[in-house]
């Protein structure tokens, strides 16, 4: 069972990593305009830059 | 171990703060555009601003339908022609009115809601490996990582409730949050004490889902009220509220709020009067429709009274104020709707009845369990343990979740269909109504003009239009409207004499558009004049609103009653509600009266439902139970409004109704699901035998049902 010692920390470091992933997400206001950004894949000249205004 | 696994939530609070402050650099103009609904659209704006010499870079949201333009040397005007030829229409919006744009708010729901679910799952992880088996000093490692992770994670998560919960408390109320927090708190503080005291049931997985599922109900709230909101901010940013006072020497642009009785003031064409004075100039054409619902041109002369939110339809003139700020009759019309709306605020919203209901029986029940299991079995801790597995099992999750995904689900279903719903328990308002009223001018019908072209050649029609395109007046646009698509004629020396007409010189001599007055007609409507021709009447007449038939029959078939309440005159009003087949028509209501009569209605025991747009229907909008403007109203109306009407057309009103019941409708039937789920789940936990894992498949179960079942509101006719 000493593996668990290893394991647990690894997988909640793992999630925790996710965790922030996420965070910097919302920080960089990529969910500001859900609408806008799903229409933007159409887009030829798009800069791929959500969240900028 | 501990340290480590406690970080993220610790982490991610001062995050969460530094996600809510305002950023620094902010966008030059912001820009209004409502017709935008695709990809083409945003791509669209984008180039043709960006390719202007001087934009340092514009971006849509397509969600607040909006562009931030960043630029030193552009006026908005110039932004606002250049989409206007680009065939997108375009509003500069005051930024002192609008948020900064960000939604702190959402932002931080969605930060704990992260958190919430980063938190569940492992926990959820840890919880499984208990429930297949782990025992003595696994299990109790196990519980400890879970405490470890669980305890910072809902005392940051669990935020809104509480804050929610213990406003309630305050003024000795009970809402939905207070069950909800008590479940909370007590689920997340007896897991506690039992890992303690090596104790074999630990419900934090059940304390962080039902945070999630909460979070997720509220996030999803709050995302379509927002869309709604902000929509309705950038309608109240359209007023510019700035005047051009005039001085010994020079006329100054002052924010209206530094205006003092006795100023002089500079009214430009086609902008509203700030104050409340007394007219300097020798004449002046104002639209009243704001006051008296009536739009048409009224004249004045020298020394007449000039009322706050008048349009100048003619040449510039200049008012000396007699009254500024609260004293104008638009503040205090605008003060009687605050007060009106006020005692529409102690309405008391369908969740919060049934949580009055729900929160004493769960805690009674709970304190039951505690007494029973502590007299009968005498032990104070199993006691405790069984009270707070009632707590849990009786699963407000449920319920918090019964009313919000049902209006959530309900508000998008409206957006799609072009209303904008502003009122959090508007829906279940408009659901009780039985009279709905209908304001005439503006709402029932809209200004516009008949098939003229019948009545003229080409060329006069020529005539007419190059007349009509050299003035800004609204005849003289409805005039244009009018006219068939076409080339104007060459006309010279085109001169517009305020409030008569436009005239200028052709092959024919003298042409004129204007008032039939002026042409030395008999009719008194606008008419067109070439050379020594008799003038010709041109008919421009309002004509009925797309879909109101349609809104009026559909609404008598759900069985409302329909009303018209107008300020018009009864020669106006009555042949109108006979075309609509409206028995109840009252006409030549002042706005004070309009907001008696519905006081009156309602005191007879009817919900009525009103539909308005201008000033005068304001205070009505407030005092009516449930309320909705077209968005061509008056920001004051709209902003009384419960509900914003986006399209052109009232076609849809039926249909917003038939949502509204079954909002209604599924809501209660949610509570019904929850409540079913308690017969069946509380004895259980009664009796002793709930396990956390049951805890937690209730939990789910009864929160998908809800969820699935408030998705039906999609398929509503």
């Amino acid at each position: 069972m000493n593996i668990l010692l290893i394991l647990i920390p690894v997988s909640i470091i793992m999630g925790a990593l996710g965790l922030c992933a996420f965070l910097w997400t919302v920080r960089s206001g990529q969910y500001d305009d859900d609408a806008g950004t799903s229409a933007r894949i159409l887009m030829d000249d798009d800069d791929n830059q959500p969240g900028r205004n | 171990m501990t340290t480590l696994s406690a970080c993220p939530a610790c982490a991610a609070a001062p995050l969460a703060e530094r996600v809510a402050a305002p950023r620094v650099a902010q966008p030059d103009i912001i820009l209004s555009l409502p017709t935008i609904h695709c990809a083409g659209c945003i791509a669209g704006v984008e180039r043709s601003l960006r390719t202007l010499p001087g934009v340092k870079a514009a971006r849509v949201n397509l969600s607040l339908k909006r562009v931030n333009v960043q630029t030193e040397t552009l006026t908005d005007a110039q932004l606002v022609t250049r989409l206007r030829d680009a065939g997108f229409e375009a509003h500069p919006l005051d930024r002192s009115v609008l948020d900064t744009g960000k939604d702190a708010e959402g932002q931080r729901l969605l930060v704990k809601l992260a958190v919430a679910g980063f938190a569940m799952m492992n926990v959820m992880l840890f919880s499984v490996a208990i429930w297949s088996g782990a025992s003595d000093s696994t299990r109790e490692l196990f519980h400890m990582i879970s405490a470890a992770i669980s305890l910072p994670a809902v005392l940051f998560c669990g935020q809104p409730f509480f804050a929610n919960a213990w406003s309630a408390l305050r003024v000795r109320r009970l809402n939905m949050d207070v069950p909800i927090s008590l479940a909370i708190l007590l689920a997340a503080g007896m897991s506690l004490y039992e890992v303690l005291n090596h104790g074999h049931h630990a419900y934090f997985d059940a304390a962080l889902s039902l945070t999630f599922f909460l979070l997720v109900g509220r996030y999803l709230d709050h995302r379509s009220r927002r869309a709604a909101h902000s929509a309705a901010r950038d309608l109240a940013a359209l007023e510019v509220h700035s005047a051009l006072r005039l001085t010994k020497d020079s006329a100054q642009s002052v924010p209206v709020s530094d205006l003092r009785v006795g100023d002089l003031v500079l009214i430009p064409t086609g902008v509203r009067v700030p104050v409340d004075g007394t007219l300097i100039s020798l004449e002046a054409t104002t639209d009243r429709a704001f006051l008296t619902g009536e739009s048409a041109a009224v004249r004045s002369l020298m020394g007449a009274e000039v009322q706050a939110g008048e349009i100048n339809l003619g040449a510039p003139f200049k008012v000396q104020a007699t009254a500024v700020g609260a004293d104008t009759t638009l503040r205090r019309v605008a003060a009687m709707v605050e007060m009106a709306e006020n005692s529409r605020n102690s309405y008391t919203a369908l969740a919060d009845r049934a949580a009055a209901i729900y929160a004493p029986a769960v805690h009674l029940l709970a304190l039951f369990a505690f007494i029973g299991w502590a007299v009968i079995g005498g032990d104070i801790r199993q006691a405790l343990n069984v009270a707070v597995a009632v707590l849990i099992i009786t699963c407000p999750c449920a319920l918090g979740l019964a009313v919000p995904a049902v209006s959530t689900a309900a508000i998008a279903r409206l957006y799609g269909k072009g209303f904008l719903v502003k009122s959090g328990t508007a829906l279940e308002r408009l659901a009780e109504t039985d009279t709905v009223m209908f304001d005439k001018t503006g709402t029932l019908t809209v200004p516009a003009s008949k098939a003229v072209a019948d009545l003229l050649t080409p060329r006069q029609q020529a005539v007419a239009r190059a007349l009509a395109q050299s003035s800004t007046h609204p005849v003289s646009r409805a005039v244009l409207a009018a006219l068939p698509a076409g080339e104007p004629a060459t006309l010279s020396g085109i001169v517009e004499v305020a409030g008569r007409g436009v005239e200028g010189l052709g092959t024919e001599g003298l042409v004129q558009l204007g008032s039939g007055a002026w042409l030395g007609a008999e009719f008194e409507g606008p008419g067109l004049r070439i050379g020594c021709a008799p003038a010709i009447a041109l008919p421009l007449t309002e004509t009925l609103r797309a879909g109101a038939q349609t809104a009026i029959d559909g609404l008598r078939a759900q069985g409302l009653h329909p009303g018209i309440i107008s300020g018009d005159r009864a020669s106006a009003v009555t042949p109108l509600a006979d075309t609509l087949g409206v028995a109840d028509h009252r006409s030549g209501i002042t706005a004070t009266e309009k907001h008696t009569q519905l006081q009156t209605l309602a005191k007879q025991g009817h919900r009525v439902m009103m539909v308005g747009d201008g000033l005068n229907d304001a205070a009505a909008l407030a005092a009516a139970h449930a309320s909705v403007a077209p968005s061509s109203a008056l920001d004051a109306a709209r902003n009384a409004a419960d509900i914003v009407i986006l399209n052109d057309s009232l076609a849809d009103l039926p249909l917003l109704m038939s949502v509204a019941r079954a909002a209604t409708r599924l809501s209660k039937q949610n509570f019904a699901i929850a409540a079913l789920y308690n017969v069946i789940a509380v004895p259980v936990a009664l009796a002793g035998m709930a396990t956390p894992l049951l805890a937690a498949i209730a939990m789910s179960v009864s929160s998908i049902t809800v969820l699935a079942n408030a998705m039906r509101i999609r398929r509503v006719k």
